[in-house]
C-alpha cells in the first residue's frame, strides 16, 4: 500500500532485560494505516502494542525499520519535531499547572500568538466539554475530567495522528462507555486518524474502523470489527476476540468428529477456511451459535451447569473430555436442567477450523 | 495461667505511647530552648567592667552598639559595620546556595536517573564526607587551596603560577561553604527527584519541547520541594558559617558568626554578642517566613516551620 497515511515498514524494536537478556517487543511488524481512520491494536498486556505506539510517538526509537507519515519518514527525528500527539495511559498531566495551562503548553512550543492560543485551547476545552475549569489544577478533577484535558491538551495541537495509550483503563465502566461515544464523536467530527491502543476486545470492537490484534511482537490479524470476530485467523485470535470454544475434533469422512461421539457434517462448517484431509483439527464455535437440536446432534452431553444472564441462557455441557459452552435464547426453549443429556449443533456455516 | 486484659484504650497497632518522646523532648528543651533563653536573657544586660560574663544590670545598650558608634570625643553616629557583616554573611551564604544548586541539581538528577541498585551507593558517596569533622575536612581544603597545594603546584609547573593566590580570599570563602554545604541541596533534591514521575518529561516532549524546556518548565517545578528544602538547608546554615570565612577566608571576609565568636572570646563582650546573636536569629526566621509563606500560595507541599 503506497497511499497509506502511517506506514509502519519492518519495525523491531528490543530491550535488555535486567537478567542481560534480551525481549522482543516488536518483531518486524508491517502495518498501514488510512488517513482519519479509527486504528485500534490490541492484544494482551506484553504483546507490543504500546511499544509499537511509543516509536510512533518518538519516545522510543526502533531498533530497525521505519515509520513514514504522507511518505517522508519520521522515525529518525526526535519526539518534539513530530506531528504526532499522545494521550498517556497515566494522562500525564503536568500538576504544576492548571488545566488551561496544560492545554496551551504545546500551543506555546509552537511559538503562537497568546491570542491564538488562548482561542484554541477555549476551543479545545469546549470539544471536551471542560468549559468552565480551566482554572482548576489537574489534582483537583476526577479521573474523567483529566481524561478530558489530557484529549484536549493533545488535540490542541491538532495533530496529524492522535496516539490513545490505554486512555479509558483507569475509568469505571460507565463512565469507559460514554467516553467511547465521546472519543467516536471527537474523531468523526475532527477527522484526525486515532491510533488507540487497549487490551480489552470489547472496546477495540466497539470503538475500531480497523482492528490489528498484537500477540508476542507481531501482528497476527487485520481487519474490520466483523473481519476480526467472524474469520480469525487462528484459535489465538478467536480466543482472544469475544468468546469461544475452542473444540479438538477428528475429521472423519462424514466430518468432524466431535469429543463425546457427536459429529458435525462437513457442509455446516464455514466456507472460506481450510480443512485438513485427515487427522485432528481445531473448531472455533462462539457461544451463541449453539442450538438445541433433536437429531444430527454434534454436540452429546451431560448438562453440568445452567446460568441465567437475562436474554441468554448459559449452558455448561460436558462431552467427552472437554466443557462446551452455549449460549441460548432464554425465549422459547425448554431449558435443560442440571444432569439431562443434551443435544446441540453449531448453526450453519458457523463453525470454524482455526488450525490444530 | 495468666489473663490477658484488653488495654483500656486500644490504640491502633504499630503506634507506640507517646511518652517514649519524653526523654528526646526535655534533652530538646535543654539543648535548645534553654540556651536560646539565656542568649536572648544575656543580650539585655551590661558588660562588667573586668573579666569576662555578665553584669546582671539591665540594659539595650547591646542592641544599640549593633547601629550607634560612640567616638572618642563623645559625639555619637550611625554605624554600618555590623549591618555591613550581616550583609556580608547574606552575601556568602546567597552565593553558596547558589552555587550549591547549580552543581546540585545535575547530581541529584543524574543520581535519581540511574538504576535502582547504584543509587543507594552513590547517595551513600553523597554523605560520605559526614563520616569526617567538618574541621578537618576545611583544613583538608586549605591544604589544597594552599599556593604550596596541589593546584598551586600544578600552576607553577605550567609557569603560570607566580600570582596564584585563592586561600584567604572571598574565593576560598566560597568554595569552603559550597564544598561543606553541597550534601545538604542534592539530598532533598534527589528525594524529590526520586518521586519525580518522568512520564511528565515524556508528555513535555511529545507536546513539543525540546530538552531544555522541559528542564525548566516541567523538571524544575517538579522537584521544586526539594529545591525550596535544599535552599532552606544551605542558606540557614550558611547565615551562620564560623569557619569557613575564619580559615578559608583567612577573616577577611568576616560573617556575622565570626563578630559573634569574637565577642564571647578575645572582646568579651558577652551581652554585644548575644545581640548580634539575637539579631541574626531575627533575620533568619524572617527569611524563613518568607520561604514559608511563598510555598504556602503556591499550594506545595513543603513545610520548614
Amino acid at each position: 500500500m503506497t497511499d497509506a497515511h502511517l506506514d509502519i515498514r519492518q519495525v523491531t524494536k528490543t530491550f535488555p532485560t535486567p537478567e542481560g537478556g534480551v525481549v522482543v517487543a516488536l518483531d518486524s511488524v508491517d502495518l498501514a494505516i488510512a488517513e482519519g481512520e479509527f486504528f485500534v491494536m490490541l492484544g494482551p498486556s506484553g504483546c507490543g502494542k504500546t511499544s509499537l505506539l511509543r516509536c510512533i510517538a518518538g519516545l522510543e526509537y526502533p531498533d530497525s525499520g521505519e515509520i513514514l507519515l504522507d511518505g517522508s519518514r519520521i522515525d529518525d527525528i526526535p519526539a518534539y519535531a513530530r506531528p504526532v500527539n499522545t494521550v498517556f495511559q497515566s494522562y500525564a498531566l503536568f500538576p504544576h499547572m492548571s488545566v488551561a495551562q496544560n492545554v496551551a503548553f504545546g500551543l506555546e512550543m509552537e511559538r503562537l500568538p497568546k491570542n491564538e492560543i488562548k482561542s484554541r485551547v477555549a476551543a479545545a476545552l469546549e470539544q471536551v466539554k471542560l468549559t468552565g475549569l480551566d482554572r482548576r489544577k489537574p489534582t483537583q478533577l476526577s479521573g474523567g475530567q483529566q481524561q478530558r484535558v489530557a484529549l484536549a491538551r493533545a488535540l490542541a495541537k491538532q495533530p496529524k495522528v492522535l496516539l490513545l495509550d490505554e486512555p479509558l483503563s483507569a475509568l469505571d465502566l460507565k463512565l469507559r462507555r460514554g467516553m467511547q461515544v465521546e472519543l467516536k464523536r471527537l474523531q468523526r467530527e475532527t477527522g484526525i486518524t486515532f491510533v488507540f491502543v487497549t487490551h480489552d476486545q470489547e472496546e477495540a470492537m466497539t470503538m475500531g474502523d480497523r482492528i490489528a490484534v498484537f500477540n508476542e511482537g507481531k501482528i497476527v490479524q487485520v481487519g474490520s470489527p466483523q473481519e476480526i470476530y467472524r474469520r480469525p485467523v487462528n484459535g489465538f485470535v478467536a480466543d482472544f476476540i469475544g468468546e469461544t470454544n475452542l473444540i479438538k475434533v477428528t475429521v472423519g469422512s462424514g466430518g468432524f468428529i466431535f469429543p463425546g461421539g457427536g459429529v458435525l457434517a462437513r457442509e455446516l462448517l464455514a466456507e472460506d477456511c481450510e480443512v485438513p484431509a485427515a487427522g485432528e483439527c481445531l473448531l472455533a464455535v462462539r457461544p451463541e451459535d449453539f442450538e438445541l437440536v433433536d437429531t444430527d446432534a454434534a454436540v452429546v452431553g451431560e448438562v453440568v451447569d445452567v446460568i441465567f444472564t437475562g436474554g441468554l441462557i448459559r449452558l455448561h455441557v460436558r462431552a467427552g473430555d472437554q466443557e462446551i459452552v452455549a449460549a441460548l435464547p432464554s425465549h422459547g426453549v425448554v431449558v435443560p436442567a442440571v444432569g439431562d443429556q443434551t443435544r446441540l449443533r453449531p448453526i450453519t456455516k458457523a463453525a470454524r477450523t482455526v488450525g490444530s | 495461667m495468666s489473663k490477658v486484659r484488653a488495654p483500656k484504650s486500644p490504640g491502633r497497632p504499630g503506634q507506640a505511647s507517646s511518652w517514649l518522646a519524653t526523654p528526646t523532648l526535655v534533652f530538646l528543651i535543654l539543648v535548645i530552648l534553654l540556651p536560646l533563653l539565656i542568649t536572648v536573657v544575656y543580650s539585655f544586660l551590661s558588660q562588667p567592667s573586668l573579666g569576662t560574663g555578665v553584669k546582671w544590670v539591665f540594659s539595650t545598650d547591646a542592641y544599640r552598639q549593633i547601629f550607634v558608634q560612640e567616638k572618642l570625643d563623645g559625639t555619637t553616629a550611625f554605624d554600618t559595620r555590623y549591618l555591613k557583616v550581616l550583609w556580608n554573611s547574606f552575601y556568602y551564604a546567597g552565593i553558596a546556595t547558589i552555587t550549591t544548586l547549580l552543581l546540585g541539581i545535575p547530581v541529584a538528577m543524574w543520581i535519581a536517573t540511574r538504576p535502582v541498585r547504584f543509587r543507594a551507593l552513590l547517595v551513600l558517596a553523597v554523605t560520605l564526607p559526614f563520616w569526617t569533622s567538618v574541621l578537618i575536612r576545611t583544613y583538608a581544603v586549605r591544604q589544597i587551596l594552599d599556593e604550596t597545594g596541589p593546584i598551586g603546584g600544578f600552576l607553577k609547573i605550567i609557569g603560570v603560577g607566580n600570582s596564584y593566590q585563592i586561600l584567604y580570599t572571598p574565593w576560598a570563602t566560597i568554595i569552603g561553604l559550597t564544598y561543606t554545604f553541597i550534601p545538604f541541596m542534592i539530598l532533598p533534591v534527589y528525594a524529590s527527584a526520586e518521586r519525580f514521575d518522568f512520564r511528565y518529561a515524556e508528555a513535555g516532549y511529545d507536546l513539543g519541547a525540546k530538552r531544555w524546556t522541559v528542564l525548566r518548565r516541567i523538571v524544575i517545578p517538579g522537584i521544586r520541594p526539594g529545591i525550596i528544602a535544599g535552599i532552606a538547608l544551605v542558606f540557614i546554615p550558611g547565615l551562620g558559617s564560623f569557619l569557613q570565612p575564619d580559615m578559608l577566608g583567612g577573616g577577611k571576609t568576616n560573617m556575622i558568626a565570626n563578630v559573634i565568636a569574637n565577642n564571647f572570646g578575645q572582646a568579651r563582650n558577652w551581652p554585644f554578642g548575644s545581640a548580634l546573636s539575637v539579631f541574626l536569629l531575627i533575620f533568619t526566621v524572617l527569611f524563613v517566613l518568607m520561604v514559608t509563606t511563598g510555598v504556602r500560595s503556591r499550594g506545595d507541599q513543603v513545610r520548614l516551620i
